[in-house]
């Protein structure tokens, strides 16, 4: 089972927030100067940092987003404290995935303001500057790069700059190897770090998934029904680990498998419509005669 | 602690490619000139002055087919509009070749003949500096880049791909040529450029031109295959592939897919214009034919045979069908555009990894393939003996937008 | 001039009187500008006679011997100035030569004398002639005419021609009325004689009429140019559509671009060569009858090919779009050479049946030409058989469910497979039937398909793909703005704008005219 001290040496490094090496702090920042969208960042003191002085990572307020008439999301308002570990439940259409979406700047919200900290407005970032300020995301179906080998996938996710000019140039360093060794320890894919990727089992391919959002060193991770298509054991090994990295790293998960989420045991919020229909923990919300209603049906 | 970069640019080759190449350099540079210029003509091992334009031809033929390797094994983004960059780079330096003619043309004037003959007074002002040679290679890499880079700044960034992208560049070479072909466009309409008469001062006709010529092209296509080793086997081509199989992965990730596309592709742009270049003094003519969709197309089938995905199989099946298409076309010239259609429709459903595919399929039950050095989707299936998840590329975008992530 | 000729006429008044034979004779001087005016004497008298002589001498059959004038009846020689028959044909006899500015002038006035004709239609015909090249000795001419005349549309047509000839006028107040009467012309004509007025006339008065009049007239000039415009858009657009449908079909079912499809319309056209041939052959009574029976043989023989092509080729390339876009262009190549084959390299000749010639004249200079009317009626024929297909039938049914998700109509027991083939089929089918409309405006030759694949590809990019209404805003579209930006800009230049229109239109907005929004679109 995974023990808590495995994790510190790949997140001792740099981690989140604190004073990066100087090679991350001259790689963090260009990034986002290039993107250069200026309105999002004109007022911040350190361009690309996340303001968290309010204890808050995530903000949404009255997001509306609406296919053809249908309301996927509307007025959803939700927030996520930092280092909090959220789930997220709802029937199939509720909006989960489209809530993602509007997070990662995938689907622009038709009204209603998302925020990343404090200032950055996430509704007027591209998918890539979201990512580089901090955002991880993993998908409902595992997508990984089936053509590369294990240990190139996470050098690809590997936190550094990722402008063309650097990716041509690019060497990994021992402390590079070190950071990839561990992760891969981590999702238990040592044995295999050269095989490709589109080889792997459904579940390597969701640790994989997940080992490449680590290695992103992200202050948020959105996590897409993380354990579909595992088994029993390595479902449990998933919520140790997710146990383990909340603190640190603020997680938001979206799951239908009720025991890996009271295995989690955090705060639970139900989406219904596209609307937030109840919070608290899982067994209230459990109790709650709206949701049973909902789940249950009319 | 950085790794020297040519250091790193041999390491990126591999022996073997160095050996190779090396090889091919001494046979290029050497060689041929001698076979050419020191050996009688009368002699048996004497190479004709129709071998050595030939190969000349095919040389800048197989930089074209690494360019479009690289940006469609690699990328998988398959342009149908190379013809465009290939004339472009050749109109480009036929300028500079038009000037050289100077009073020798059959108007005995300062202008071209096809200016003469429309009756313009003086150059249009884009032929300024034309007969300057360092200007006319500027212009070779800079217009053809320029165009590829606002052209796929724009359909990158709409996410325009697959069939959508191809037949967008398709259209993009149809109306360039309708545009050639017009007198007032000021590049010799229908016929283009012709009856050059010196290069750099030197008689074009002349056998040692030939053969500088020739080796010019040997080492242009040296340069294009180390550069696009280096490419391939870097971070970049890494990312490159990536993007290929897993678009929104990629920029989940953090990364600009678009900017990595649009680097390959005016790199590939550049590389085809240099390419025209070098052909147009070697075949005396450049015309807007070239532009010709079906000109263009037939560049994909040349990487297809040889194997897409990797470098050696963009040259082989470049130097295949057009020798193959130089004899057919003497031999029987009726059958040669069932031959082709053909080959399309052979190579693509029976030999989807073309030759290089086809020789590592039969080479594999004897050696363990390994992981070769080129990254692309044709990577063998020997690693663990298992089969491999699907067809390689079956992740193509059909549309404008690609897989939901 | 004009008083001699005023003279002339009243003294001609009795109809039946001989003409001057000393005016006769001038019809035969050696100065063409002697003949012109003797012409116009002779064309202002209105005299049967005259109009005898004057047509023997345009079709070439008026002599001069001596000062004998005659012209030939048979095998008598006629006196050209009493129409009596001469006793015996004169010797050293020549004929009086005619030049084009004669000509011209004989065709004017010979008009005038139908214009008295009793046949409405032949006084119709005879007035639009006349709205070109009139002269001021016309003048007398037409008023008799315009004073006769009972039927409204001569009577403006009349009174349009009069103004052209009293733009010549000495007097002033005539040329003004002249040029508020011509503000009302069509004809491309008036707006050069007001040009060249403006430019001599001395009066400001009638400059400024002049002015307004040319404004009025290049008002009308330009509208008609643009319903003609209008009209050569919506009939290429039905082309683009005939072209289109099919592609659009096989995309929107099977997800690949057919490179070959510009050669289904190749061989569409080729059965109509063919069936052409057959009803020559075998059956030229009822020739005129061939298109009709073409319709039927190109579909099948188009989509015959396309499912032969479907079954030995593109299904073995699902999920391999590139590829199959490779495969086909292949195929385009080998069609294209067995054409060249079987037909040869030239273009053959595909003529337009006897109905489908000639065209509604809706104005002057805009003329709607039956077969290209015919072509749009045909279009909107195919594709309202086209949305009964998909809407009202079951392989229609199967055919959208594969569209929007092929996996899942898998799923419910479509056989996605033979939907495939018979949408494919299908497909090529109904570019057969565009074969067959290409034929009657266009060459029929090897390469005629090879153009319209990405034009049609364009249409489908630009309704969105699996849109029937999309398809048909999106070719009237292209097809209108195309012909506008020729008019324009000239060819090369408005299709460089189309196609840099479409990149931009794909910025904005990437699924098409009317896009599937949601969840499942974007897949």
């Amino acid at each position: 089972m995974i023990k808590r001290f495995l994790i510190d040496p790949v997140f001792g490094i740099a981690p989140p927030g604190l004073v990066l090496p100087p090679r991350e702090r001259a790689a963090a920042a260009p990034g986002q100067g290039r993107d250069g969208v200026s309105t999002g960042f004109a007022h911040l003191v350190e361009p690309g940092a996340v303001d968290l002085s309010h204890g808050v990572i995530l903000y949404l307020e009255d997001i509306t987003v609406s296919f053809d008439g249908f309301k996927a999301l509307d007025k959803l308002t939700l927030a996520i404290d930092v280092g909090e570990l959220r789930c997220i439940i709802g029937p199939n259409g509720a909006g989960k995935t489209t809530m993602m979406d509007v997070i990662t700047g995938k689907t622009r919200p038709d009204s209603g303001r998302a925020f990343f900290g404090q200032t950055l407005d996430l509704t007027r970032l591209s998918e890539a500057q979201i990512a580089h300020a901090g955002i991880g995301r993993k998908f409902q179906k595992p997508t990984v790069f089936g053509q590369h080998t294990v240990f190139e996938n996470l050098e690809l996710a590997m936190k550094t700059d990722k402008r063309v000019r650097c990716s041509l140039f690019a060497e990994l360093d021992d402390q590079d190897r070190d950071r990839i060794a561990d992760v891969l320890r981590l999702i238990r894919l040592d044995g295999q770090a050269q095989r490709q990727a589109g080889l792997l089992s459904h579940g390597q391919k969701q640790w994989l998934e997940i080992g490449m959002l680590l290695m992103q060193e992200p202050r948020l991770l959105l996590l897409d029904e993380p354990v579909a298509g595992m088994t029993d054991e390595e479902t449990e090994r998933t919520a140790e680990l997710f146990l383990s990295l909340a603190g640190k790293h603020s997680l938001v998960v979206v799951e239908h498998d009720m025991a890996f989420i009271k295995q989690l045991g955090g705060k639970v919020t139900v989406l219904h419509e596209g609307r937030v229909l109840a919070e608290g923990d899982l067994a209230s919300v459990q109790n709650d005669p709206r949701v049973i209603e909902v789940y249950l049906g009319r | 602690m950085r790794t020297p970069f040519l250091v790193r640019l041999y390491r990126a080759l591999g022996p073997r490619w160095a050996a190779a190449l090396g090889v091919f350099a001494a046979l290029a540079l050497v060689l041929v000139p001698w076979l050419h210029l020191a050996v009688p003509r009368d002699h048996p091992l004497h190479l004709s002055d129709h071998f050595v334009t030939l190969g000349g031809k095919i040389l800048c033929y197989a930089i074209v087919a690494v360019a479009m390797d690289l940006v469609w094994g690699y990328a998988g983004i398959l342009s149908l509009g190379y013809g465009l960059f290939f004339a472009l780079g050749g109109y480009a330096f036929g300028m500079y070749l038009m000037r050289q003619i100077g009073r020798d043309g059959s108007y005995q004037s300062d202008l071209p003949d096809f200016m003469v003959f429309l009756d313009w007074k003086e150059l249009p002002w884009y032929w300024t500096g034309s007969d300057s040679f360092l200007w006319a290679c500027f212009l070779v890499l800079a217009v053809p880049a320029l165009i590829a880079f606002v052209f796929g700044f724009f359909a990158f960034r709409s996410r325009i791909k697959g069939v959508y992208f191809s037949i967008i560049t398709q259209a993009m070479t149809f109306a360039a040529m309708l545009l050639f072909f017009r007198n007032e466009t000021g590049f010799g309409g229908n016929n283009g450029f012709t009856d050059f008469k010196r290069i750099l001062g030197y008689p074009i006709w002349a056998p040692q031109t030939r053969v500088a010529l020739f080796a010019a092209s040997a080492l242009m296509l040296i340069a294009a295959l180390v550069l696009a080793r280096y490419l391939v086997a870097s971070k970049f081509g890494r990312v490159l592939a990536a993007v290929r199989d897993a678009e929104s992965r990629v920029m989940f990730l953090g990364y600009h897919p678009l900017w990595y596309k649009l680097f390959i592709w005016t790199c590939s742009a550049m590389l085809c214009a240099v390419a025209g270049a070098l052909y147009v003094p070697q075949v005396g003519i450049i015309n807007p034919s070239e532009m010709s969709p079906a000109n263009s197309i037939e560049i994909a089938i040349w990487v297809a045979v040889g194997g897409r995905g990797t470098l050696a199989g963009a040259v082989l099946g470049a130097v295949i069908v057009n020798l193959a298409k130089s004899w057919f076309t003497v031999a029987f010239p009726e059958y040669w555009l069932f031959f082709l259609g053909l080959l399309f429709i052979v190579v693509t459903l029976y030999l989807p990894e073309g030759l290089v595919g086809l020789g590592r399929r039969l080479a594999s039950p004897f050696a363990k393939g390994g992981r070769e050095g080129d990254f692309a989707g044709a990577a063998s299936a020997a690693d663990s003996g298992e089969i491999l998840p699907g067809p390689p590329f079956a992740k193509e975008g059909v549309g404008v937008e690609g897989e939901r992530a | 001039m004009r008083t001699i000729a005023l003279l002339l006429w009243l003294l001609a008044l009795p109809a039946w009187a001989a003409l001057d034979p000393a005016v006769v004779r001038r019809l035969a001087a050696d100065d063409f500008d002697e003949k012109l005016a003797a012409i116009g004497q002779l064309a202002a008298s209105g005299d049967r006679l005259a109009e005898r002589a004057l047509q023997a001498m345009a079709e070439d059959n008026l002599y001069v011997a001596g000062d004998q004038v005659f012209y030939k009846d048979g095998d008598k020689a006629m006196d050209a100035a009493s129409g009596a028959a001469l006793p015996a044909e004169p010797e050293g006899a020549e004929g009086v030569v005619v030049n084009n500015r004669i000509r011209g002038e004989l065709a004017n006035a010979l008009a005038g004398f139908r214009l008295l004709d009793a046949n409405p239609a032949v006084r119709l015909a005879a007035a639009r002639e006349l709205q070109t090249g009139v002269d001021a000795r016309m003048a007398p001419m037409l008023e008799k005419a315009l004073a006769a005349e009972t039927d409204a549309q001569i009577r403006q047509l009349l009174s349009l021609a009069r103004a052209q000839a009293h733009l010549q006028s000495d007097d002033a107040r005539q040329r003004l009325a002249a040029v508020k009467t011509l503000a009302q012309s069509d004809n491309p004509n008036a707006k050069t004689l007001l040009l060249e007025l403006m430019a001599r006339e001395p009066d400001t008065a009638v400059r400024q009429a002049a002015g307004q009049s040319l404004k009025a007239v290049e008002r009308r000039l330009a509208r008609a140019e643009n319903i003609g415009r209008v009209f050569s858009g919506i009939s290429l657009g039905s082309i683009l559509l005939l072209a289109a449908l099919g592609l659009a079909i096989t995309y929107g079912v099977m997800g690949v671009i057919n490179m070959a499809h510009g050669e289904f319309l190749m061989i569409g056209a080729y059965a109509t060569f063919v069936v052409q041939g057959l009803f020559r052959a075998y059956a030229p009574a009822w020739l005129d009858a061939y298109v009709i029976a073409a319709v039927p043989a190109a579909f099948a023989a188009a989509a015959l090919t396309g499912m032969a092509l479907e079954r030995l080729v593109i299904r073995h390339l699902y999920g391999r779009p590139l590829e199959t876009l490779l495969a086909t262009w292949g195929i385009s190549l080998v069609l294209i050479q067995g054409a060249r084959t079987l037909f040869g390299p030239q273009n053959v000749e595909v003529a337009n049946p006897a109905w489908m010639s000639g065209g509604i004249e809706l104005l002057p200079g805009v003329v709607l030409p039956w077969n290209r009317i015919a072509i749009i009626g045909f279009s909107v024929a195919v594709l309202a058989l086209m949305w009964a297909l998909l809407n009202l039938t079951r392989l229609g049914l199967f055919v959208r469910a594969v569209t929007q998700n092929r996996p899942m109509a898998g799923c419910v027991g479509v056989p996605t497979g033979r939907v495939d083939t018979l949408a494919f089929g299908l497909g090529a089918g109904i570019a057969g039937l565009g074969g067959v409309a290409l034929s009657q405006i266009g060459n029929v030759g090897p390469d005629m398909g090879q153009g319209y694949i990405v034009d049609s590809f364009m249409v489908v990019v630009l309704g969105g793909v699996g849109q029937l209404a999309g398809a048909v805003w999106a070719a009237l579209g292209l097809g209108v703005v195309t012909k506008f930006l020729e008019g324009w800009t000239g060819a090369v230049i408005a299709k460089i704008a189309v196609l840099a229109f479409i990149i931009v239109f794909i910025q904005k907005r990437p699924q098409g005219l009317f896009a599937l929004k949601g969840r499942f679109a974007e897949n």
